[in-house]
């Protein structure tokens, strides 16, 4: 969740007046957390930058209707969402079925197999360019349908139910691949963070 | 209750949505249960950490385009 500007709302009403340096304000505050989603999405830069540009048309050409009942940031975010969807579907993505489930036992429960403490401050351990560039490389190890639930739910703080009607899945859907999603994401930060795996470090920064 | 329900629940757990009697049989085992813990400990770290880390700088040449984009767009609305 970005840092909020403490004039959004009057910028908001400003741009929704017609001043378009307002818009591009409020654009510049939050563009950088609209191209991650894009991202960790559709997986790829390309499509990312399409997310961007077009769901900033969207919002501007649909500022009228944002009626402020939620921060104009999480109403930016739901448009993008739904822009990045798009892609996936157009893309047939989004029915693929995961490529790299966690590893599962014969009655479906997933067993951990890394099991190693972190160490005291991970973020320590990892400059702060490599952990942006770790975290990234590390969602997209998820299928599609996951990432994306991820991203609404532990990134940006959707609730499980509004992530589950935006995407329009059910709340018992979410929550087995939030799940998951979760424990597939822990194994693999326990590769780079747990105590004895500093050589999975990026190799410039060891 | 077994290593195997506690993974189950951890997602609940961490919410603060598994039901009270629950969350204390799951520390009830947390506390006999090293790995568990550790488990526990390492997915609350991971939801954290991409929470709190904020995304890299828009690259200049997106930044660019976005820019290039709306200049372009605010110049043809200019005649209205």
């Amino acid at each position: 969740m970005p840092t909020h500007l403490d004039n959004e709302q009057s910028l908001v009403a400003a741009a929704q007046a017609g001043d378009s340096d307002a818009f591009v304000t409020l654009l510049n505050q939050y563009s950088r957390h609209i191209y991650r989603l894009g991202v960790s999405i559709t997986g790829n830069h390309h499509d990312a930058e399409d997310v961007l540009q077009e769901a900033s048309l969207k919002a501007y050409t649909a500022l009228a209707e944002f009626r402020g009942s939620s921060r104009f940031y999480t109403w930016l975010v739901r448009i993008a969402v739904n822009v990045a969807l798009g892609k996936l579907r157009k893309r047939a993505l989004w029915k693929e079925s995961s490529l790299d489930e966690p590893q599962e036992s014969e009655d479906g429960s997933y067993i951990p197999l890394e099991i190693e403490s972190w160490g005291e401050d991970p973020e320590e351990a990892c400059l702060k360019n490599d952990l942006q560039q770790v975290l990234s490389e590390v969602i997209q190890k998820l299928d599609p349908k996951s990432r994306t639930i991820f991203t609404l739910r532990d990134v940006e703080k959707f609730s499980i139910e509004e992530t589950a009607k935006l995407l329009g899945l059910s709340i018992p859907a979410v929550k087995t691949r939030l799940l998951r999603s979760r424990l597939k994401l822990r194994e693999e930060l326990t590769k780079y963070f747990g105590k004895d795996a500093r050589n999975a470090m990026p190799t410039s920064h060891r | 209750m077994r290593c195997r329900q506690v993974i189950d629940k951890i997602s609940d757990y961490l919410d603060g949505e598994l039901d009270p009697e629950l969350v204390r049989e799951l520390e009830r085992h947390l506390e006999h249960c090293e790995d568990c813990r550790v488990v526990v400990d390492t997915t609350h770290k991971t939801v954290e950490i991409f929470y709190h880390t904020e995304p890299a700088a828009l690259p200049e040449d997106v930044r660019g385009r976005l820019n290039q984009m709306f200049t372009q767009k605010f110049r043809k609305e200019e005649p209205r």
